[in-house]
């Protein structure tokens, strides 16, 4: 996890909220840093966490969570980390019949298939263990990324379905927390992935949005980070609180300033 | 390598995972540690497969896309277990030639060939693969080359042209053998018949793998991307390159090539009609073929008209869902071809995605503005802008001399600005 972002939120392990969903976007940027922020941060905090990782492969991540801190490997091999790896149960279940539903098995289906054999799978893999000898805090469910859904044939709907019950099971139910991430496209007219995003973003009671800098590619600055907190289920009589910085990401690290503050400029 | 070495602290212990990967663990995303020595026994020997090196940055393990300046723009070449997108350029001439730059690297390399297409015969387009260019055959060209583009050296400091020297150098030129890591091909000249029979390489060409049934299920891809994945899964399990048949006495890399994916030719309509029926087709191909490369010692290229699909947000989805992605802008037929700013080049290059693998961030290089061209047989990328201003050419020799005789500033100085006028 990112120290100054944990500043810059607000947060530590110790004592993170409950119940929340964290909508990650990014725009003309990549916003997969935030992924491993958070992945290592509840790894930390002592949290069950579900990753269902669609678009890289488990290497990946553990090699960056060992920059960051935290061993995948031994997470996953002590039950704290249920790692869904996308691109390897897509394999298996494209050119195998499976008995039972795959959480992956709208890949087979040729119209637009729903989600809840993924449902199921994060329900099962969430589910608080009686024995009750690993004292896990809280669980967490955490994806990467939801575009890619939209991209293999799901609706924006099915999507929004899928959250909505895991947002029931996992924030309502088991007090845990959810993180998804969505690319934003921007100005190429993506109608579903737009109905998808605002969908998210009216539910969500933290976003963090990454995006490129208008001006372009810079080397020091690589992008600037749109916090923005959220009250969805009261009335908001007080505005949403957003704050805006730019960052610059380094080898186990990720810098924040304040816009124009960066330190290559001063 | 001592970069490698320093890559990071637990890289023996990755280097032992390796040399004992059993099925499940082979990833291509392992770190490669360095080349165990005889004294240092803590595992099996790690024998390094031909034509790869490890990245610096990462420890990847990187493949040459056969061109050398490519590869020095995607941070050292390909990663294996990765798919480069090439966005083709509108007539197809030259991303067609870095599809054959690709096949070819793997013939000298001796990495296995695997070639699919709907329009031509793979067996075809090996032949039509070019030259390699190897040591002796043309050190007198590269040394003609190499006396043209010389840019100045580095620690001369530069007092009046001192732009010129901030501008990145693209590619070194330099004589060639065959064990290095990048290879240079001459484009007009075939390659020697010998070379592919001693090449080991399979063929997907598309209307002798699909007979013409009429009762086809209705499965969730097109029947011409099923075959071809099953057609690589196969390949790939049969020859072990996921690591299944540990007996092997060889490590080697499978190099994909599909050519031309998503034309109708393959039986998608997604570059027919706007809102294709079964645009997903293509997305969820690309998303198996890329969960079978992770798991394998492969690197595929694809090239794909996307100048034919008209839903933008569809180019979106397939840029994300692939690793490398390189457009290719060709200024034939265009107003540019008779654009003064653009009359050395033959078309623009667009890196338009670098994959972030095993890192929080990615070598982008800092010049955007980059164009190719096809000069003396040598396919060359380069920045565009330039500083030069071409009204004052000849008033720069003047400059020169003017100087020269004032201030009697020294001879090979000025050898360096005559060059430079060359390139710039």
């Amino acid at each position: 996890m990112f120290l100054e972002l944990n500043n810059l939120l607000n947060t530590t392990p110790e004592r993170a909220e409950q119940g929340k969903l964290t909508l990650l976007c990014d725009a003309k940027t990549d916003g997969s840093f935030l992924v491993h922020h958070f992945l290592s941060f509840y790894l930390k905090a002592n949290c069950k966490v579900c990753f269902v990782a669609l678009i890289q492969s488990f290497s990946h991540y553990n090699i960056v969570g060992q920059k960051l801190g935290v061993n995948l490997t031994m997470a996953r091999e002590r039950g704290q980390l249920v790692f869904l790896e996308g691109l390897k149960s897509a394999v298996d279940v494209f050119f195998q019949a499976q008995e039972k539903p795959h959480p992956l098995q709208f890949l087979r289906e040729a119209n637009a298939g729903n989600l809840k054999p993924l449902f199921e799978f994060v329900r099962e893999a969430l589910k608080p263990v009686d024995s009750g000898e690993a004292g896990w805090t809280y669980p967490v469910l955490l994806v990467d990324d939801l575009s890619v859904l939209l991209s293999l044939g799901l609706g924006a709907v099915a999507v929004l379905d899928f959250i909505h019950y895991c947002r029931a099971t996992v924030c309502w139910e088991l007090k845990g927390n959810v993180v998804v991430l969505v690319h934003d496209s921007g100005d190429v007219e993506d109608e579903e992935n737009d109905i998808l995003l605002n969908g998210l973003s009216h539910q969500s009671h933290l976003i963090l949005r990454a995006e490129g800098l208008a001006t372009g590619f810079c080397r020091d600055v690589h992008g600037q980070l749109r916090i923005l907190w959220r009250r969805p289920l009261q009335s908001t009589s007080q505005r949403d609180q957003s704050l805006t910085y730019q960052y610059k990401i380094q080898d186990r690290s990720v810098s924040f300033f304040a816009k124009g503050m960066s330190p290559a400029v001063l | 390598m001592a970069a490698v070495a320093t890559c990071g602290g637990d890289a023996g212990s990755a280097g032992s995972a390796v040399a004992t990967a059993s099925k499940s663990n082979v990833t291509s995303f392992q770190r490669r540690g360095p080349r165990v020595s005889g004294t240092n026994d803590s595992g099996p020997r790690l024998v390094s497969i031909t034509g790869t090196r490890p990245s610096v940055r990462n420890g990847q393990l990187l493949v040459s896309t056969g061109l050398p300046a490519l590869d020095q723009l995607l941070g050292g070449g390909l990663a294996v277990g990765t798919v480069l997108l090439i966005e083709e350029d509108k007539y197809n001439i030259y991303s067609s030639l870095l599809f054959k730059y690709f096949l070819a690297e793997g013939i000298v390399n001796g990495h296995t060939l695997l070639v699919a297409s709907a329009n031509e015969d793979p067996a075809n387009i090996l032949q039509e693969l070019p030259a390699p260019l190897l040591d002796d055959n043309c050190k007198k060209e590269f040394d003609e080359d190499v006396y043209n583009h010389k840019t100045p050296e580095s620690n001369i400091k530069m007092k009046i042209a001192w732009r010129y020297q901030l501008l990145p150098k693209m590619e070194q030129i330099g004589p060639v053998s065959s064990s290095r890591f990048g290879h240079y091909y001459d484009a007009s000249k075939r390659i020697p018949q010998e070379l592919i029979e001693a090449s080991k390489w399979h063929g997907f060409f598309l209307p002798e793998k699909i007979s013409s049934t009429l009762k086809v299920e209705p499965c969730s891809l097109t029947h011409g991307y099923i075959k071809l994945l099953q057609f690589i899964q196969n390949i790939i399990c049969e020859e072990g390159f996921d690591g299944s048949n540990p007996q092997k006495k060889q490590k080697n890399i499978l190099r994909i090539g599909i050519q031309n994916l998503g034309s109708p030719l393959w039986g998608d309509d997604i570059c027919c009609t706007e809102n294709g029926d079964s645009s997903h087709s293509l997305t969820k191909f690309l998303y198996v073929l890329r969960g079978l490369l992770r798991t394998s010692l492969s690197a595929c290229i694809i090239t794909m008209p996307t100048h034919l699909i008209q839903n933008k947000a569809f180019i979106a989805h397939v840029t994300n869902l692939s690793d490398v992605v390189v457009g290719l802008e060709s200024f034939i037929g265009s107003e540019r071809e008779t654009n003064p700013l653009y009359k050395d080049y033959h078309g623009l290059i667009h890196i338009r995605q670098i994959p972030r693998l095993n890192n929080l961030f990615c070598d982008e290089s800092d010049v955007k503005d980059l164009g190719f061209k096809l000069k003396r047989k040598l396919f060359t990328i380069e920045c565009i802008t330039k500083w030069s201003s071409y009204s004052l050419q000849s008033q720069k020799y003047f400059l020169s001399h003017h100087l020269q005789r004032k201030f009697s500033i020294k001879e090979p100085y000025f050898k360096e600005l005559h060059t430079l006028k060359k390139i710039y």
